[in-house]
């Protein structure tokens, strides 16, 4: 990427950046000291709008955009960042977080003051121990060091800020149940309205924004709104931290602007570097699971808002790639995904709890060798049924299993109906009855699904 | 599955008479009331200091706690059984935790969680006969690039090879952290401490 200074991730590998002093003489806390004393909320609100920053953590929802819904009448107002990060393929977060925690505080000061919000909680996924006692560590020191507490830099401004800890759930990320989980309730999401800018965490003003959003903000403050336009492409503006897994020679996360290709992603020798062990791409996954898959053939997909949706994807969400070799089967990569919704599915809405679990149960026959090729119009049926009637769930988890499930099917279908042609013959009858005698002990199913060739010899 | 119980999670039964939470720990879960405007949003904290302090979220524990935090124990309980971190039943002193997610699952996940069974001789959701470990898969651990990844009690190993796991798991630091420690939060203690927060 030539002509590109990394903006988010300036810091990996300077030593001792995790402590305060590192951090301020690398320029940290500038920023933060500018907006506390120079602007006025309303006009950093004003500069990250017109920077077109947007959510980095899925929904790409313009922040500036989200700021401005909180009521001007409001009291108190609790700024949530979150941090739950459980997307599979996702972990830019925790390696931005790692590597600079005091970029995150600082981000967090920024958007707190802008909002005006009393209280930040950071919902710390739970399964990110090692992190939780780096950025405890540096919270500790921004607060000794005045950046946090009564009277930030004399302004008179007061702002407290806690590491809240994750228990393992997914859905916690969406925003409503990042709110009811901060709590103390289980993290089932909201019926919205009331959106969270209204009524959110303990019935206050409540902003919920990603950890790389926030991280965003010291350098829009900084160089002005302009310059973080002009990074990126056309709505998709500024830079953006990419994560590679999977079976490529440098998995990792990368900082480009916004508009990366999934192949120089991949390929590239800035980036992933290409595919280890003499591997081919079979398949990207390029956003984080939720978003769908893409083949071999449109790796030339821009990884930015718009690009994503020519190619039949949910979305850019997280700008997480996993990228699948030729040596995959993809009748286990639809396993893996389908289990993993039917695993996380909180359980409110009938249709997804019920329909996620359904699909992961066809899909992980299809795995083990006993698919039918009508399981594969069952499966995009339910996909159809299930997830793509938009604000017919109380969240997005529906959607998000979906996509990738329905996309896998129909992309790679020509693989899928083949690996079900190959199967030994009366395979999925035997694979059924061995598992759910039930459906045998009906007889008119028993009529219906057994083959001629099966029934005719008596047992 | 957040909305089915799973074996694990089956409440131990010993949901005694007695208060089971040492005074020590009280006092630590009342340390997290002025962070939160309404005392009920210290649950999830106070479950986490429980489980580092006793192992396990107990039924008794869950009254102790909703008693605390005054609410109703069938809120703590709600809570307890949402989030796939807390146990309600004893544990092994090690909890090996597998990732099983896409990312790992392509990296040879498989092969290390049929590794680390076979090197335990448990299944998932069993604690070995001398309780120093239990064995769980999770879905997606966040390490995606350190794929196949391993999480042992609070440290995470990443590119953990088959062959590997023998020497992992009999490796008695395998669980301690190389950054230092916020002592915010204990985590899980070691094999003579497992008891310390019982009253």
């Amino acid at each position: 990427m030539s002509g590109f200074e990394p903006v988010l991730l300036r810091n990996v590998g300077v030593e001792g950046v995790r402590t305060l002093k590192v951090s301020e003489s690398r320029g940290g806390w500038a920023a933060a000291r500018k907006a506390l004393t120079t602007m006025t909320p309303d006009e950093i609100v004003e500069e990250v709008r017109r920077s077109g920053l947007r959510g980095r953590g899925g929904a790409g929802f313009p922040t500036g955009v989200k700021w401005s819904f909180l009521p001007k009448d409001r009291k108190h107002t609790v700024l949530c960042v979150n941090f739950d990060e459980s997307e599979p393929g996702t972990f830019n977060n925790r390696y931005l977080a790692e590597h600079d925690p005091h970029l995150v505080l600082e981000g967090i000061l920024i958007a707190a003051y802008a909002t005006r919000a009393d209280l930040a909680y950071i919902y710390l996924r739970a399964e990110y121990h090692e992190l939780f006692h780096i950025l405890q560590r540096a919270l500790d020191e921004a607060y000794a060091a005045g950046w946090f507490g009564a009277d930030i830099l004399g302004t008179g401004y007061r702002l407290e800020c806690h590491i809240h800890r994750g228990a393992g759930a997914y859905v916690c990320g969406e925003e409503t149940g990042l709110i009811e989980s901060l709590e103390g309730k289980r993290g089932w999401p909201r019926i919205k309205p009331p959106y969270p800018a209204v009524r959110g965490a303990f019935g206050r003003p409540t902003v919920v924004n990603n950890v790389e959003t926030l991280a965003c903000l010291p350098a829009i403050i900084e160089r002005g709104a302009e310059w973080f336009a002009s990074i990126g492409t056309p709505g998709s503006t500024g830079p953006k931290l990419y994560t590679v897994s999977g079976p490529v020679n440098r998995p990792g996360c990368f900082e480009a602007p916004l508009g990366l290709t999934v192949r120089e992603l991949i390929e590239g020798d800035d980036f992933a570097g290409g595919m280890a062990g003499g591997r081919k791409v079979k398949a990207v996954i390029p956003g984080g699971l939720s978003v769908g898959i893409l083949t071999a053939d449109e790796l030339d997909c821009r990884l930015d808002f718009t690009d994503v949706l020519n190619y039949g994807l949910l979305g850019l969400g997280t700008a997480g790639a996993i990228v699948i070799g030729d040596d995959a089967d993809m009748r286990k990569v639809l396993a893996n995904t389908a289990r993993f919704y039917a695993h996380e599915s909180c359980g409110q809405c009938t249709h997804c709890r019920e329909g996620t679990g359904w699909m992961a149960r066809i899909a992980e026959r299809i795995a083990a060798g006993a698919g039918r090729i009508a399981d594969l119009d069952l499966i995009v049926e339910l996909c159809g049924r299930m997830g793509m009637m938009s604000g017919m769930s109380i969240c997005g988890l529906p959607d998000g299993a979906a996509y990738p499930i329905r996309l896998i099917v129909e992309k790679f279908r020509g693989e899928l109906e083949e690996a079900i042609g190959r199967q030994p013959p009366g395979y999925t009858e035997r694979y059924i009855r061995d598992r759910i005698p039930s459906v045998y002990a009906l007889p008119v199913l028993q009529a219906g699904a057994a083959p001629a060739r099966e029934r005719a010899v008596p047992a | 599955m957040a909305w089915k119980a799973i074996d694990r999670i089956t409440p131990a039964d010993d949901d005694g008479d007695a208060p089971v939470l040492s005074e020590a720990v009280r006092e630590k879960i009342r340390s997290f009331f002025p962070r939160y405007p309404e005392k009920r949003a210290a649950l999830l904290p106070a479950l986490h200091i429980v489980q580092d302090a006793v192992g396990y979220v107990s039924h008794r524990a869950m009254r102790d706690i909703a008693e605390l935090l005054d609410i109703p124990p069938a809120q703590v309980l709600d809570t307890v059984t949402f989030y796939s971190h807390f146990w309600t039943r004893p544990r092994g002193r090690k909890v090996v935790v597998a990732c099983r997610s896409l990312s790992c699952h392509l990296t040879g996940a498989e092969a290390v969680i049929e590794a680390v069974k076979r090197h335990l001789g448990i299944g998932e959701h069993e604690t070995t006969p001398d309780g120093a470990f239990s064995f769980v898969t999770e879905e997606c651990l966040g390490a995606c690039e350190q794929g196949p990844c391993l999480l042992i009690n609070e440290r995470l190993h990443g590119r953990v090879r088959p062959e590997d796991v023998p020497r992992l798991l009999n490796d008695p630091d395998n669980d301690r952290l190389d950054v230092p420690r916020s002592d915010l939060y204990d985590g899980i203690r070691g094999p003579t401490g497992e008891m310390e927060g019982r009253a």
